[in-house]
């Protein structure tokens, strides 16, 4: 029978994909049509959305976006033979956003049922983590690490350095746990996952406990993020009824289960101390390292925290070996990115491609450039701590080093374009306001200075004795990079140092007779 | 629908989740769910369940954004406010909103029909910008039709 596909991504239903698929299914009925309408993840083409699929015999065949008035008129066209419409697209996988990617993490996403679990079994699911019972898990976390996979949260911290400590230590129990908490504004790539190909995750996190002889693991989330939990949590049952997790998940005996958790609101629990101490039912306090969580983590016991595009490169690095992986890239920077664009561009969405493209490129070619006709003024890179490159730095390759050698930051891979309508003292003061409201409380430069930052900044642009209140602010970033105790605190002031570095004139008031005299 | 206060109900819900280790969290996002918020008995009941001291329970109900403690408005609008939708016109949206139900953000209504809360990232980000209104997603907003939307759930 004809199959259809209808996402049912949260961006996707967001922008109407229920009444789509709903309206599909009542004109299929009415028209007498057999068809069987699929629902899938999302294949990251936002702008596309809903964008609706066809079996055909050349491939799915593309058309988006669709509203729910477009289905007659679809269906008379020839949808279902993927016939011409103002809305074809054409072959999916040859859309020039498709075809000039390297999906690793994302092959599956968008394309299945993300609950099918025969489906995922089909293409290539699981081979990973049979290939790491096979090799045993010394010689796994041997490839993890010749793969060069560093940790997609944020840090970017080798994987396989992680595992092999946490596999030396010994302990009664030991933990995996997932972060999932993706709190950075402009990324969506763990939630795209966990709703589009959530068996994935549950592979990679197998893998992880199988490495370093876990067997219990949590998944934090957010609550942010409804339907990623509930799919996720359906996930989990029907890989517990099969087997894949259970008292049996590893061999007879040796067990392994995943708990999701969700966290309740809170910006730094995306941190791994903060979260583990959320995970343990207690205020999202940052810890002091050391210990490490690897050696004293979640209820005092060895505890690998890793994200979940880490764990979820990991089947892939198996399945294809680590030197596949490590020949993609770009220096230090090994393997591919799901990069996710968002802002003022053209072409939003997620795009996974080897690290080593430039700034440019991304922005450009592959984001379109601007969609609303005034150009592209900054773009931040790496959430909200991440700090505003203009376009005199576009030339940057996407890499962690190139990228921290110009202060910027890859964090978990996204990027918000602004046009130039932005007010970027407005968006300094956002960082410093954020920092203040997501603050644990530890640390007074983070928890003080982040009020003082949004108070200097106001003078600022209320004309105030510019030169001083500039000095200040310099000196304020300046202590709360020196005495954070996390990234939150220290890292606010990029944002705010780099929108003061490239754009002095959104710090002064926007009319001029406002002006005092210094 | 949410349910009101009852400590039987609350006990229930409690003990049904205490064998879970660092319970507290699932415990508290279960009794929001279950009465829409989180009274002062339900923190000494949690507290006692789970061998802690008020004192504890309070601090991580205070810590966490998403925990009420009072009961919330009929609607609540949580509007993104995060960078990727403000590049994409959020503040401008949120504006129209407020000036259309004239409240600020964090205020219930009067008749306690809306509150509009920001929410930081819906991950949404790339139809920005985005909104969850009671349990609907909504994105690639303005203020129009944000405001539209908000109306026709009132
Ligand atoms: C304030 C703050 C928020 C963070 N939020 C996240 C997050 O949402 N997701 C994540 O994976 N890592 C986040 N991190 C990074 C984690 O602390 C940690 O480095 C990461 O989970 C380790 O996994 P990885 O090595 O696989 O990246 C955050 C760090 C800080 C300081
Ligand atoms: S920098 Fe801020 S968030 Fe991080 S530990 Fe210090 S006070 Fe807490
Ligand atoms: S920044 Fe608004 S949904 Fe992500």
């Amino acid at each position: 029978m004809t199959r259809i596909f209808v996402p049912a991504d949260s961006l996707a239903l967001a922008l109407g994909a229920d009444d789509v698929a709903r309206c599909l299914s009542e004109e299929l009925t009415r028209r007498r049509v057999k068809a069987t309408i699929v629902r899938t993840g999302s294949r990251g083409m936002a702008w596309l959305e809903p964008l609706v699929e066809i079996e055909t015999p050349g491939g799915r065949v593309g058309y988006g976006p669709v509203k729910a008035r477009d289905v007659p008129s679809l269906l008379d066209a020839g949808l279902l033979t993927g016939n011409g419409h103002a809305l074809l697209l054409g072959p999916v996988n040859e859309l020039p956003w498709m075809s000039r990617q390297t999906r690793l993490v994302f092959a599956r996403c968008g394309e299945i049922d993300p609950l099918d679990l025969e489906e995922f079994r089909r293409l290539g699911g699981f081979l990973g983590f049979e290939r790491a019972r096979a090799l045993g898990p010394a010689e796994t976390i041997a490839q993890v690490t010749a793969s060069g996979l560093r940790g997609r949260g944020g840090a970017g911290f080798p994987a396989g350095v992680k595992w092999k400590s946490a596999a030396d230590t010994q302990a009664s129990r030991k933990f995996v746990v997932c972060n999932a908490d993706e709190g950075d504004s402009g990324t969506f790539a763990d939630r795209m996952l966990m709703e589009g190909d959530p068996f994935l995750l549950i592979e990679g996190m197998a893998i992880a406990g199988f490495a370093i002889g876990a067997s219990k693991a949590y998944v934090y989330s957010r609550s942010e993020y409804p339907r990623a939990n509930r799919i996720f949590a359906q996930a989990l049952e029907l890989a517990r009824r099969a087997g894949v997790l259970g008292e049996r998940a590893f061999a007879p005996g040796c067990g392994f289960d995943i708990e999701l958790r969700v966290g309740a609101g809170a910006y730094v629990c995306g941190e791994e101390t903060a979260l583990l101490e959320s995970l343990e039912g207690k205020r999202g306090m940052v810890r002091a390292k050391p210990p490490l969580p690897v050696h004293h983590g979640l209820f005092g016991k060895p505890t690998i925290i890793n994200n979940v595009l880490t764990l979820a490169s990991v089947p892939w690095i198996l399945v294809n070996g680590s030197d596949a992986y490590a020949a993609m890239g770009h220096g230090r920077s090994r393997g591919a990115m799901p990069i996710q664009l968002s802002g003022m561009l053209k072409h939003t969405g997620l795009f996974e491609a080897p690290f080593g493209m430039t700034l440019s490129e991304i922005i450009n070619d592959i984001g379109g450039g601007s969609r609303s006709g005034r150009p592209i003024k900054a773009v931040q890179c790496g959430g909200p701590l991440g700090a505003y490159f203009p376009p005199s730095l576009f030339d940057t390759i996407y890499d962690y080093e190139a990228f921290a050698a110009r202060d910027g930051l890859i964090g978990h891979g996204g990027i918000v374009a602004f046009d130039d309508s932005a007010d970027m003292g407005e968006q300094a003061r956002f960082a410093m306001e954020f920092c203040a409201i997501e603050s644990c409380g530890k640390c007074t430069p983070c928890r003080i200075g982040a009020v003082r930052g949004q108070e200097v900044i106001d003078k600022l642009r209320n004309g105030e004795r510019t030169q001083e209140n500039v000095a200040l602010l310099e000196d304020l970033c300046q202590t709360m990079k020196l005495g954070s105790l996390c990234a939150l605190g220290g890292f606010a002031p990029y944002p705010v140092l780099s929108a003061l570095r490239h754009f002095p004139e959104d710090f002064r008031p926007r009319s001029p007779e406002k002006e005092q005299v210094p | 629908m949410t349910r009101t206060w009852n400590p039987e109900l609350a006990s229930r819900e409690i003990e049904a989740l205490t064998h879970l280790e660092g319970a507290l969290l699932p415990v508290l996002h279960r009794l929001q769910e279950v009465f829409g918020y989180i009274p002062a008995e339900a923190v000494t009941l949690a507290a006692s369940a789970l061998n802690l001291s008020r004192a504890e329970v309070h601090g991580v109900v205070s810590f966490y954004h998403d925990f009420r403690t009072e009961a919330p408005a009929r609607l609540v609008v949580r509007l993104c406010q995060a960078e990727a939708c403000q590049a994409a016109g959020a503040r401008a949206a949120a504006a129209a909103l407020m000036g259309r139900l004239k409240t600020e953000f964090m205020k219930v209504a009067p008749d306690g029909s809306v509150v509009v809360e920001p929410v930081y990232c819906l991950g949404l980000c790339a139809a920005a910008p985005a909104a969850l209104i009671g349990d609907r997603l909504l994105a690639a907003l303005d203020g129009a039709s944000l405001c539209e939307a908000v109306e026709a759930a009132l």
